[in-house]
């Protein structure tokens, strides 16, 4: 009961210290497989993210991108494997609060932000810091809490939006807004689902530049389907297919090869 | 004394607590400072009503909470105004002592007349009226606590949590409908005479029933008001509105939810003892489905969300019942059924919407 | 088996059934002066010669016999000097229904201060049902036959057994040859030789009727010699196994009873719940309609005939009442199921307040047709009809909708739209006609649920809200969206609730059955049988 009352939330206290990423490896997905009614929606897949490190999943419908995300943040529990956060943390043994608050922030591939809430009630919700119980019986903010929040607002473009209501806001606008909740979490890692879907090519740089500039201080990952926006911002692409890793590289020599442009082409070819 | 910005923001709360003042005062000023013929006098069956309607009122702020902004809709908040309501029921049984009909010291008339002996383990300590009160809390604090507990952990919602909660009132109204339960069967728990030594009878009693009730309503809807006005009231409308953000975000949401449904509960239940004296019967009755059903729609008519809303809806809801039942009897269960039908298609917002779009297009 | 068989099996029983009622009993010719002649003698002789006369008697060829010694010995055979006839009085009261002693034809009433009784003593009555049992033994019917053995085990004596001894080896019907040997073996219970009591009693286990059972315990107790105690405990032991099983299967048909109307109540909300995702809080109150549709149509129809036209027609009205109900409400709300419930709430209250306005607030009752009423053996087991008819009928209801859905262009494009609405539509579904049917055809069966209930109930306003937890329950217990779990739910909550009543009385069984539910849920809150993919998640 006591445990219950106290621990409502788990914000992360700081960005935290005990992930083990000593070996330069923040997260590390070994052997996985899970399948629903037989048909394996993850085939053995090992997938390794460096600390800092800016990474776009791509593949085809189906090959498993969202269930791998499902996986990584505790929606799903796989039938085989090891997925692990540093070297000590089994994401395993953890459930989706737990997750979130050890420092990995999901957005999801629809924008949801909580709509009849302001910008601002919106990013002090996702607020990490000491919020047990007696955290969120408060109404008022303090002003560090404030400073974090200004600071988050400038990131995402937000500023002049503070008192918004989020349901009415741009779709593009949106996205930026949960993007901008996930780093009031301060994660060490961010998995981030078709940030692009749905905007203006002014607004895919805009978003292109924000998460270059997380790179390096988190991890991101970014699943995403349109090409020229993974030329923008990745260093290091990851190919899907069928619940497996086809190919790995920078996203020109994951282009050259053969079993990639055989997927994503082959079938044109025999069309044709 | 400044009031805190939380409070100064609700306009329609703060106009609700000045009402209430005022009916704390102007009932009473009415009721035993005029002559009984006089036409401003308020007779006991007239502050006995308000009374009841108070009680409704606060059933609807708790309904409220949970539905409003945590969206949870419960079928089963009737169960847990009829178990506060049998708690302190249990204590005016007790009161009775031997003024009964079979004039038993210690045992209530219906277990006089069942030929039970002795008096069952769970009705010991009721004779004392700091325990009922604490019981009126815990009972159903402690219901609601175990069954959101195993209902939220296993990410029971929706239809699906609606329709258990009414199973969970129903199976509570069988059970209650049973002699061998002790809490008189089918009768109920009648009779009362006096509680803490005043007659319930007595004007008196009735008014300082009438203004318990008041200050109840009063003090529930500041808990929350202020509840939903932190930062917990934010979790709450992102577990309504996304489940999974909140999960994401980092938060308990089952943990969230029990918390907030057994304080819910608590308030209906308190709700349900202020009106078993004033009413002065509980029976099995109070648990059947359609009395929890009837409580979310006063809230669906008054503007979900809103609280202030479900004060609004409880009020005029009951108020039409009881002049409709007295006028035209045939007529209440198609109005009622009417509002049901129209609330939801035509209304969604309820009175507070209607009102809020009106202000809006004045602006 | 498949469905199409399972039907036809069920309604080529229904007929035969129904031949069976409705065959014509057989008549006989008969020399009635004879009879006639031979009466006035029993009025003035003693009770010696009217036991001679009472031979004689059971030598004529005649069918009124029997119910005219049977009358005398109840006391119940009077002569009627006004009329100078013999009469048998129909009942008790001072002024009994009488008929005419050798004709059977009913003579209206009479006072009874008029008669005169023709008295019997122990002995005679003794004497009465020995003859009687004798005839009942030749006779050709073998009810009259098992009858009269039946008789015996009542009042066994010696003298009787030297009959049942010739009758034995001739008797043709197995079930009463065993019943011969088991009386038989009754009378051997008294033999003075140790070694034949044991084996009578050894022949006697797994009988379960009173009379052998009683006997049997005496002998267990009594018996001066130890093998025979032995004997009839071990027998006894057997009878008592047996009667276990009896009872076990009564409740297992109880059970199954009580399945089937949950599965009928519950299979049209499964339409509209499961393969819609509506709530229907009116669905009750569609079965309300459905029952009061058999009320009113038995204010037109002889009896007899009233069910057959009512379930068509209950079918009717309550779909179109659907219909008007998913047209007019429901169809603004798709995707707000709470808000679908709240409406569908009003409607059945406007429902309810509809026929207590209409009809009355007072439960109306509705007859059973004679068809339906009385009992039937089913092997060992003795079951009311009505009942078992509707099991009989729940069966076909399900298969029915079951062909519906998966045999039917409407149920093809019914399944589409529950499964994937948008791509329905592309494919030419009209996903608008397509819910109004569906929701129809939930409604409707619940209409027809409502005749079976009529059957069972009291058909009152109130009726529906008896029923509306239960049906959910049993359609999330089963798994939404799934017809069999919603069957498999029905039964299995059906005999769990009759498993529980002996120990715990009905109240606290359904209290119980409720509990295991709320917290059955809680841990498999996708029911028995869950859909799965993605659809099971919106």
């Amino acid at each position: 009961m006591s445990e219950l009352i106290s621990d409502i939330e788990g914000g992360i206290r700081t960005v935290d210290a005990s992930v083990d990423a000593s070996h330069g490896i923040l997260l590390y997905l070994e052997g996985v497989t899970v399948s629903f009614d037989g048909f394996k929606a993850i085939d053995n897949l090992s997938l390794y993210i460096g600390d800092g490190e800016l990474r776009c999943i791509i593949g085809p419908n189906g090959a498993g991108k969202t269930t791998m995300m499902d996986i990584i943040t505790g929606k799903t529990k796989p039938d085989t494997g090891r997925v692990f956060f540093g070297q000590t943390i089994d994401l395993l043994q953890l459930d989706e609060p737990a997750i979130a608050r050890i420092g990995i922030g999901r957005k999801f591939q629809k924008p949801t932000v909580i709509e009849p809430l302001s910008v601002l009630e919106n990013l002090e919700l996702a607020m990490s810091g000491a919020k047990y119980l007696r955290g969120l019986m408060t109404t008022r903010l303090t002003g560090e809490e404030r400073e974090r929040i200004g600071a988050v607002l400038e990131r995402i473009g937000l500023s002049d939006l503070a008192q918004r209501q989020a349901g009415i806001l741009a779709h593009g606008q949106k996205q930026w807004l949960e993007i901008g909740m996930l780093l009031m979490q301060q994660p060490r890692l961010l998995l981030v689902d078709e940030p692009v879907a749905g905007m203006t090519p002014a607004e895919m740089e805009r978003t292109a530049e924000l998460l270059n500039s997380l790179a390096g201080e988190h991890s991101v990952v970014v699943v995403e389907h349109d090409m020229g926006f993974v030329r923008s911002i990745a260093d290091k692409v990851t190919v899907l297919h069928q619940g497996r890793v086809l190919a790995e590289g920078t996203l020109e020599e994951v282009q050259a090869d053969p079993k990639v442009i055989e997927v994503y082409l082959g079938d044109d070819h025999a069309a044709h | 004394m400044r009031l805190p910005p939380w409070l100064l923001s609700d306009r329609a709360g703060l106009g609700l607590l000045l009402l209430l003042a005022l009916l704390i005062i102007v009932v009473p000023t009415l009721n035993l400072l005029t002559p009984p013929d006089s036409a401003l006098h308020l007779s006991a069956y007239t502050v006995t009503l308000l009374g009841k309607y108070l009680c409704y009122a606060l059933l609807a702020v708790a309904v409220d909470l949970v539905w409003g902004y945590m969206g949870i809709l419960s079928l089963g908040h009737a169960a847990f105004f009829a178990l506060g309501g049998y708690c302190l029921g249990m204590y005016l049984m007790r009161q009775i002592g031997t003024r009964g009909v079979y004039g038993d010291p210690l045992l209530p008339d219906f277990m006089v007349f069942l030929n039970w002996k002795e008096l069952p383990w769970y009705w010991h300590g009721f004779d004392s009226f700091g325990f009922a009160v604490l019981m009126v809390m815990v009972i159903p604090g402690l219901l609601a606590f175990i069954f959101g507990w195993f209902a939220f952990r296993s990410r029971v919602s929706g239809v699906y949590l609606s329709i258990i909660t009414q199973a969970l009132t129903y199976a509570l109204m069988l059970a209650f409908f049973r002699n061998e339960m002790g809490f008189g069967g089918n009768n109920g728990l009648t009779d009362f005479k006096d509680v803490l030594g005043f007659s319930l009878q007595a004007e008196g009693t009735r008014i300082v029933l009438f203004m318990l009730s008041a200050l109840a309503l009063a003090t529930g809807y500041l808990a929350c008001r202020w509840l939903v006005s932190t930062r917990m009231g934010r979790v709450l409308v992102a577990i309504r509105d996304s489940e999974d953000r909140a999960r994401f975000l980092g938060y308990r949401v089952e943990r969230v939810k029990t918390l907030v449904f057994a304080f819910s509960a608590i308030l209906a239940g308190v709700a349900g003892a202020l009106y078993v004296p004033q009413v002065g019967i509980i029976n099995p009755g109070e648990f059947a489905p359609i009395n929890s059903i009837e409580a979310v729609i006063w809230v669906a008519i008054g503007g979900r969300g809103t609280l202030v809303g479900a004060v609004i809806g409880a009020v005029l809801v009951n108020f039409a019942k009881s002049w409709l039942t007295g006028a035209l009897p045939e007529i209440w269960l198609f109005a009622l059924g009417g509002l049901f039908v129209a609330v939801t298609l035509f209304l969604p917002h309820g009175l507070m919407g209607l009102v809020r779009r009106r202000a809006e297009a004045a602006s | 088996m498949t469905t199409r068989t399972l039907i036809r099996a069920g309604l080529g029983g229904l007929v035969l059934l129904l031949l069976s009622l409705l065959a014509p009993l057989p008549v006989q010719a008969a020399d009635d002066n004879a009879l006639r002649a031979a009466l006035p003698t029993l009025r003035t002789a003693g009770f010696t010669e009217k036991a001679a006369l009472i031979e004689n008697l059971v030598q004529l060829p005649h069918p009124r016999v029997v119910p005219l010694l049977a009358a005398m010995a109840g006391g119940r055979l009077y002569y009627r000097a006004a009329n100078d006839q013999f009469v048998i009085a129909l009942n008790d009261a001072a002024e009994p229904a009488i008929e005419d002693a050798v004709t059977g034809a009913a003579l209206g009433q009479v006072d009874k201060r008029d008669l005169e009784r023709i008295s019997a003593n122990n002995r005679l009555r003794a004497l009465i049902e020995n003859q009687l049992a004798g005839l009942g033994l030749a006779s050709s019917d073998p009810v009259q036959r098992k009858a009269a053995v039946e008789a015996f085990l009542r009042n066994p004596q010696t003298e009787g057994a030297a009959r049942l001894r010739e009758r034995q080896p001739v008797e043709t019907d197995e079930n009463i040859r065993k019943l011969l040997t088991a009386a038989l073996a009754l009378v051997e219970l008294g033999n003075s030789d140790a070694a034949i009591r044991a084996q009578a009693a050894t022949a006697l286990s797994g009988w379960t009727q009173p009379e052998i059972r009683g006997r049997l315990m005496r002998a267990a107790a009594d018996d001066a010699d130890v093998h025979v105690r032995e004997a009839a405990q071990k027998a006894l032991a057997k009878t008592e196994f047996r009667l276990q099983l009896l009872s076990w299967a009564e409740t297992l048909f109880f059970g199954l009873s009580l399945g089937s109307v949950l599965i009928l109540a519950a299979i049209g909300l499964a339409v509209t719940f499961g393969v819609m995702g509506v709530i229907n809080m009116a669905h009750g109150e569609l079965m309300m309609l459905g029952a009061y549709t058999t009320w009113l149509v038995q204010q037109w129809l002889p009896l007899n005939w009233s069910l057959p036209v009512a379930v068509p027609l209950a079918f009717l009205v309550a779909a179109l009442v659907g219909i008007a109900i998913e047209r007019g409400i429901i169809r603004f709300l798709y995707g707000r199921p709470l808000e679908t419930l709240l409406a569908t709430f009003g409607v059945s209250l406007i429902l309810q307040q509809a026929v207590r306005s209409i009809f009355s607030p007072l439960n109306r009752s509705v007859a059973t047709p004679e068809w339906m009423s009385g009992t039937i053996l089913l092997g060992p087991l003795e079951v009311t009809l009505n009942r078992l008819i509707i099991i009989g009928f729940c069966i076909v209801v399900f298969a029915l909708l079951w062909l519906a859905l998966q045999r039917t262009r409407l149920g093809l494009e019914v399944r589409a739209v529950a499964q994937n609405r948008a791509m329905a539509r592309a494919m030419g579904v009209r996903s608008a006609r397509v819910d109004a049917l569906t929701f129809g055809l939930g409604s409707g069966i619940a209409g027809v649920a409502g005749v079976a209930l009529s059957q069972l109930t009291n058909v009152g306003p109130n009726l529906g809200q008896n029923y509306i937890v239960d049906s959910f329950m049993v359609v999330v217990f089963g798994g939404v969206g799934n017809l069999w779990g919603t069957m498999v739910a029905g039964l299995s909550l059906g005999v769990a609730n009759k498993l529980l009543e002996p120990w715990s009385g009905a109240v606290l069984a359904k209290i119980l059955v409720l509990a295991f539910l709320i917290l059955f849920i809680q841990k498999r809150p996708r029911g028995l049988f869950p859909q799965r993919g993605r659809a099971a998640e919106v």
